[in-house]
């Protein structure tokens, strides 16, 4: 059993370089953008694996937590890619 | 009110000791006061009223409540001539740091009180000449004589202190007063240069003072001057002897204007002509004269002692006789005469230093000569540079080539002039014959000293010595007969002359008296003063002062070498002097740019630059070139110190072994610094920077630390957005001009920096001292704190106190950010409103 969460642990490793080579290459923002949310994505199921590796229930809130963190960085950077800023002022001043 | 209170009872008191209510018998059973070191003061607290009377007195001239003091303070001083005379000294002593064993001890021997006596005596003499001097309207009176007051309570101190830092304290407090006195005419650029040239030089020398002042208390650990001279044969084996004699050398040099320092006084003739006259021939540069006397018994074995103090007297001593000769202005002539005559005083207590070493009485002679010049030297000095100031009064010029002819309009200044230059020169019936003769004969003396190779060079000090007098003799009688006699260009002259006011004569006559005088009885004056002073200098030598067997005579007989000697200067000196215009183009063979005050300006101007230039050269002003230096100066000092205390170790026993995921997030994390570094726009540095942010996160799940990965996600996230926030307003990421030399210099220091923290880590690795303190947290954190998270409890019960405070960091920051924008935003109104 533990040889076959380890393979998926290398196999959503190698996934990711791949994820990076997106980020590294482009050619567009958005292209980068969506490498990382995918890398969060990838990022939650290997730390999920490596809690079932690790034998332990500690990492389950940085799970949660990565979901959320990648849901509004996307979020953000869209916003940003689509406005040229993230937070804007209210409309009276 | 309570000031002015004050005040008066200071003066209230003062006068109460001075009368004498407190007495008390010192060893000789004598009535002196319990604590005269107070009357030290008295000039300092009249300092302190002087502006009041000042002010609110208008119609006497501030100057007759001031002649006061110095005529009191000589009447009492006169008081101490009996006890000294036996040989006695007394001591009086406020203790003012007793923890560090710094006190104002007033020690009266005779030296101390000759000196005591020469500054309360000339000094009234002075403050009567001012009187008259300084105009009662024109003039700020009230601030000349708070400087006057101030530099004789100082100039007091040094002379009694027997304390090493109060001596020093007393010191500078003389450099600061004659700072201002020379700066009296402050809106004069010149008065204003002399005032600092002459700061630098006496300050930079008792500066070195006090540096041999500290080596000494090392030596023979107590401040006491007594006390050192007590030890005086131990100390001289100290290693840091040498050091301490010139270090202490340098502060008599420079105050006394010795070679190559005296180029202060001619400058320092900026001052008011009283000031001349009292600090700059009579008391201050004879500082140091008493500083190198007082610590004769202590240095005056060694043969470094004797070669730099008579040498450099002597050069001095040539130096300024011949390049009086040159000087137009009276003050100028006067001020290289007095730098000429302090350098025969110097040499002559060199001279005097040799009389340790052997029994000819030739060398005990020398000490009793310098103090008997310098006594005369006061006496004449001071009036002629009274009679300069009366000239400058009465004609409005100083400048000797439009003076001429005044014999007949000013007799009484021509006969006091007269009589201090014939006295400077050594002519009889003057004072100055019998010191000058004495000088003679000790140099003579000197050939024939054994120790020291004297035997090779000895002849060269009679013949320097000997050249010097004529040139002496030469330039007293071209300030006194180019003044006074000659075709008169009266007309020319800005004032039309006549005789000064009786008051302003009364103070040089009364020291052209004393020329005289002294010349009858010099033996009297030897006994009273000369000779406990002399005892005070080699007190080892002489029981009491009655021991010196010396015996003043003008008259030695037809077969004495200071007779011939004499004759001889006045013969060629006389020559000399007739034929001037002849041999004065001599000087103009000196480079203007080889002097020594272009070398001072040089020095000035130089270290100026220099300082300009090097600080320039490092202070870019640019950060990236700070934090060059600041990481290259840490690399290379860490890597050094690690190879150099061979402490760099690897134990690779300690080193966990390396799991596939460690090393494929490993990977990941290289591989998104390395974007971070080479990407081509600020986006996709950014991006790759949080790339860094979430692998170091996943380091934190692999090495199971849940809080911490918790964080750091979040942190890392918030941090990204504010890099978005700020992204549109950062211009597009350029090189910042960076050439490829630039670019190199960074790869070196980043790399070093690199591999330095790489070394420190695996060397702190492999060397642990004492064993983690983590098993304790781990047996308590349930039983003593109550908690299961390890972490959030040392965060908040272990080790709250560093949670607090960097809970306090984050409000701070927060409020920062607030008042930035606030500020930019409040800025940027309030230049639309100027709009």
């Amino acid at each position: 059993m533990i040889i076959f969460y380890t393979v998926c642990l290398v196999l959503v490793i190698l996934s990711m370089v791949g994820l990076l080579y997106r980020v590294w290459r482009g050619p567009s923002v958005p292209d980068r953008l969506i490498a990382l949310d995918a890398i969060g994505v990838m990022l939650i199921s290997s730390i999920a694996l490596l809690s079932i590796l690790f034998d332990t229930p500690f990492f389950i809130d940085v799970i949660l937590l990565i979901a959320i963190m990648s849901f509004i960085g996307t979020v953000s950077f869209s916003k940003f890619i689509e406005r040229g800023e993230i937070i804007e002022r209210g409309s009276d001043s | 009110m309570q000031f002015k209170m004050f005040c008066a009872i200071l003066t209230i008191t003062s006068t109460y000791r001075l009368l004498g209510f407190y007495t008390l018998k010192n060893m000789d059973g004598r009535r002196i006061l319990l604590e005269f070191v107070l009357l030290i003061f008295l000039p300092f607290v009249f300092a302190i009223l002087v502006p009041f009377a000042y002010k609110y007195i208008k119609g006497i001239h501030t100057g007759w409540f001031v002649l006061l003091v110095p005529l009191v303070l000589f009447g009492y001083y006169l008081s101490f001539i009996p006890l000294t005379m036996d040989g006695g000294h007394a001591i009086s002593e406020i203790k003012w740091i007793p923890t560090l064993g710094i006190a104002f001890t007033s020690y009266i021997d005779g030296l101390s009180l000759l000196f005591t006596l020469l500054i309360t005596g000339i000094g009234s003499l002075v403050v009567l000449y001012s009187i008259f001097y300084m105009d009662k309207k024109k003039e700020n009176l009230g601030s000349f004589y708070v400087y006057l007051l101030l530099f004789m309570t100082a100039m007091l101190g040094v002379v009694q202190s027997d304390n090493t830092m109060t001596l020093y304290l007393f010191w500078e407090l003389t450099s600061i007063s004659s700072f201002l006195l020379i700066g009296y005419w402050y809106t004069r650029d010149k008065s204003r240069f002399g005032a600092l040239k002459s700061m630098m030089i006496t300050v930079f020398g008792g500066l070195m003072m006090l540096g041999g002042f500290i080596l000494l208390s090392i030596m023979g650990d107590t401040f006491s001057i007594r006390e050192l001279i007590a030890q005086a044969p131990e100390l001289v084996n100290h290693p840091y002897f040498t050091l301490a004699l010139i270090l202490i050398l340098l502060g008599a040099f420079t105050k006394s204007a010795q070679f190559p320092f005296y180029i202060w006084l001619p400058d320092a003739m900026e001052a008011p002509t009283p000031v001349s006259a009292y600090l700059h021939s009579a008391t201050m540069v004879k500082a140091g004269i008493y500083l190198v006397a007082r610590f004769t018994p202590i240095f005056g074995t060694s043969s470094t002692w004797i070669w730099l103090v008579t040498g450099i007297g002597l050069l001095t001593l040539f130096w300024g006789s011949f390049f009086a000769v040159k000087q137009t202005d009276l003050k100028a002539i006067l001020a290289f005469s007095t730098v000429s005559q302090l350098g025969l005083i110097m040499s002559l207590l060199g001279a005097g230093a040799i009389s340790y070493h052997t029994t000819e009485a030739m060398f005990a002679f020398a000490t009793y000569a310098a103090i008997f010049h310098l006594i005369n030297h006061a006496t004449f000095k001071g009036g002629l540079f009274m009679i300069a100031g009366i000239i400058d009064h009465e004609t409005g010029t100083r400048d000797i080539r439009k003076l001429g002819g005044l014999m007949s309009i000013m007799p009484l200044s021509f006969t006091v002039a007269l009589i201090g230059s014939l006295s400077m020169a050594g002519l009889p019936p003057f004072n100055g014959f019998l010191s000058k003769e004495m000088f003679l004969e000790s140099m003579v003396a000197l050939q024939h000293f054994e120790l020291f190779q004297f035997d090779t060079w000895g002849i060269l000090f009679p013949i320097v010595a000997w050249v010097a007098s004529v040139f002496t003799f030469t330039y007293s009688l071209y300030f006194v007969l180019k003044t006074f006699l000659g075709q008169g260009k009266v007309d020319q002259l800005p004032k039309r002359p006549h005789e000064a006011p009786i008051g302003m004569l009364v103070a040089p006559v009364i020291l052209a008296s004393l020329v005289i005088i002294i010349f009858f009885i010099p033996n009297v004056l030897g006994k009273w003063v000369i000779k406990p002073a002399v005892m005070a200098v080699q007190p080892t030598l002489y029981g009491s002062p009655a021991d010196i067997n010396i015996h003043v005579s003008a008259w030695h007989g037809f077969d004495s070498v200071g007779l011939w000697l004499t004759v001889a200067i006045v013969i060629i000196g006389s020559l000399l002097y007739l034929t001037i215009p002849k041999w004065q183009p001599l000087y103009k063979i000196q480079p203007a740019k080889l002097s020594l005050n272009e070398g001072y300006d040089a020095l000035m101007r130089g270290s100026e630059k220099g300082m300009n230039r090097l600080s320039r050269a490092f202070m870019t002003g640019l950060i990236r070139t700070y934090l060059l230096y600041m990481f290259a100066f840490l690399s290379v000092t860490v890597i050094a110190v690690l190879f150099i205390k061979d402490a760099f170790v690897v134990d690779m026993n300690s080193f966990a072994a390396i799991t596939l995921y460690g090393a494929l997030n490993a990977v990941i994390l290289l591989l998104s610094i390395g974007f971070v570094v080479f990407a081509k726009s600020r986006l996709a540095a950014i991006i790759a920077l949080g790339g860094v942010g979430y692998s170091v996160a996943l380091f934190f799940v692999i090495f199971k630390a849940p809080d911490l990965a918790l964080t750091q996600l979040v942190i890392e996230t918030v941090s990204v957005a504010l890099f978005l926030l700020a992204f549109k307003h950062l211009p597009a990421l350029n090189e910042h001009g960076e050439t490829k030399k630039n670019k190199v210099v960074n790869l070196i220091i980043s790399l070093s920096v690199g591999v330095m923290v790489t070394l420190v880590a695996l060397s702190s690795h492999s060397q642990k001292l004492i064993p983690s303190i983590s098993q304790y947290y781990k047996d308590t954190v349930a039983t003593e704190a109550g908690g299961g998270n390890i972490v959030n409890v040392i965060l908040v019960d272990y080790r709250g106190f560093d949670t607090l405070f960097e809970i306090a960091v984050l409000a701070i920051a927060g409020i920062a950010v607030l008042g930035m924008i606030r500020l930019r935003v409040s800025r940027k109104e309030t230049t639309d409103e100027n709009k």
